[in-house]
């Protein structure tokens, strides 16, 4: 009996683990149309508005938690923010968290204005949910394939490059962030038009890294980097140019082959509650 | 209805709940750059009240339903959790800890468990990410956080399970020998 109980648990265990890594080769050689991303797709999209009721109720949860945060980190500021923070505690949290969205797409349209991008097919999208995990750094929004929404597409904020569209669902888009360790984009120094790639730094959610500059190119901390677009019309940049990415913050081994470029974005990818993403791409702008 | 079945729906739903609030919610708050995970403490606490077995399928279930809701590779969360679930019910099986400390111990565990097994599937599946001090110190961080929770997810797994539970006859002769007159030592 005693070892009957024990085969038994071990074969489930087995069982498990052997479906586990079963569901983990099929969905990993799953094309984006196959079968297995079909099924997942539309039971997430059936969870959609599960979560984004979700998300939606417990936003004033988040927003105590996130003005009690921000209340800390105010603490160790100058005295002009110690100020504001003392002013700001007589401000009710849900009146700071409107001002906050507002704040985020007048910006947002400032962008459209300053990058000409407005018949880009621009698509509005409330973030519903964040990843919780460091390596794979997504979010999920409320638009999809219903608003022409696509796998590709290039997704920002009124402060800059967020990421790119990953997956898509009838009601849904996963955007994967420009801090996911899969994420690279071309880019170049707007001061000097220096070129190079910009890729996440591992472990550090707000840090990129700027990297294939070579010795010769002069990049200096405090410098503007912003995406380069298409340079060879062979291989068609999926970003408008000149969407701003982040400000040098300090150059590693400079004047050398291997120098690296720290660089801070401009976005706080942990902060983004609205984003566009460019559905129409023109090929003689980007 | 009878009580397994009563105990599965429950479970399914506290799963289901658990990945609702982590991805809504949860995954929101920042705290020192990152955000704690409640669905490894939910699992751990699970499959220490439940036993291995139902532990380990309900830590793949849940898997399932985290992967599904971010539409993340099928699988990986399922193995990471499997392994916890199954682990936290066998400690129940073979030690059945009565301390106090035992959720703050097992959810620090189940939350290392979770960030560093998720890190090492991705670095297995190809993820391109250097092994560097920032990445280990965020997954310290990340530990650390949902640690904090891992009280408060113990008491509201608990008391969403245990009125499903099946009497445990271990559980039975602990209560009779802690409580004064009951003990057979008094018996004449």
């Amino acid at each position: 009996m005693h070892d009957k109980t024990i085969r038994r648990r071990r074969l489930v265990l087995l069982g498990l683990v052997v479906g586990s890594l079963l569901l983990l080769t099929a969905s990993f050689g799953d094309s984006a149309g196959g079968g297995l991303g079909a099924i997942q797709r539309g039971a997430s999209a059936v969870l959609t508005p599960v979560q984004e009721g979700a998300s939606r109720a417990l936003k004033p949860v988040r927003d105590g938690a996130g003005w009690v945060g921000d209340t800390f980190e105010a603490k160790g500021k100058n005295k002009e923010l110690r100020g504001d923070l003392a002013e700001a505690r007589q401000v009710r949290v849900d009146i700071d968290a409107l001002r906050r969205e507002n704040a985020e797409l007048r910006r947002m349209l400032d962008m459209n204005e300053r990058l000409q991008i407005q018949d880009m097919g621009l698509v509005a999208a409330r973030v519903i949910t964040r990843s919780p995990n460091v390596i794979n750094q997504t979010i999920k929004v409320n638009q999809g394939s219903a608003q022409g929404v696509a796998k590709g597409q290039p997704v920002l904020t009124g402060s800059g490059l967020v990421g790119t569209v990953d997956a898509v669902g009838p009601n849904f888009a996963i955007v994967e962030l420009v801090t996911d360790a899969d994420f690279g984009a071309g880019a170049k120094v707007s001061q000097s038009g220096i070129p190079g790639v910009v890729t996440p730094a591992a472990g550090a959610p707000r840090e990129l890294r700027m990297e294939y500059t070579e010795a010769t190119d002069d990049v200096r901390r405090g410098n503007t980097l912003v995406t380069s677009g298409t340079s060879d019309p062979e291989f068609p940049s999926p970003f408008p140019p000149d969407v701003p990415i982040g400000r040098v913050i300090e150059v590693e081994d400079p004047g050398s082959d291997s120098q690296v470029i720290h660089v801070r974005p401009f976005v706080d990818v942990r902060d983004v509650n609205f984003v566009e993403i460019v559905t129409k791409m023109d090929p003689s702008r980007s | 209805m009878a009580t397994s079945a009563v105990l599965l729906v429950r479970l399914g739903a506290l799963g289901l709940l658990a990945v609702v609030l982590q991805v809504s919610a949860v995954s929101q708050l920042t705290v020192f750059d990152t955000n704690a995970d409640v669905v490894p403490l939910v699992v751990a606490f699970a499959a220490l009240l439940t036993g291995a077995v139902p532990g380990a399928i309900f830590a793949f279930v849940a898997g399932l339903f985290i992967d599904t809701a971010l539409v993340g590779t099928l699988g990986v969360s399922s193995l990471v959790y499997v392994a916890i679930g199954y682990g936290a019910g066998r400690l129940r099986e073979l030690r059945d800890p009565q301390s106090s400390l035992v959720p703050l111990a097992l959810g620090a565990a189940a939350s290392a468990a979770a960030a560093f097994g998720f890190a090492l599937v991705q670095f297995l599946l190809g993820a391109e990410a250097p092994v560097s001090f920032e990445l280990i110190r965020q997954l310290v961080v990340a530990t650390l956080v949902s640690t904090l929770l891992a009280l408060p997810v113990y008491a509201g797994v608990r008391r969403a399970l245990v009125p499903a539970l099946p009497d445990d006859p271990r559980r039975r002769r602990r209560r009779a020998y802690t409580t004064g007159g009951l003990s057979p030592l008094s018996r004449p």
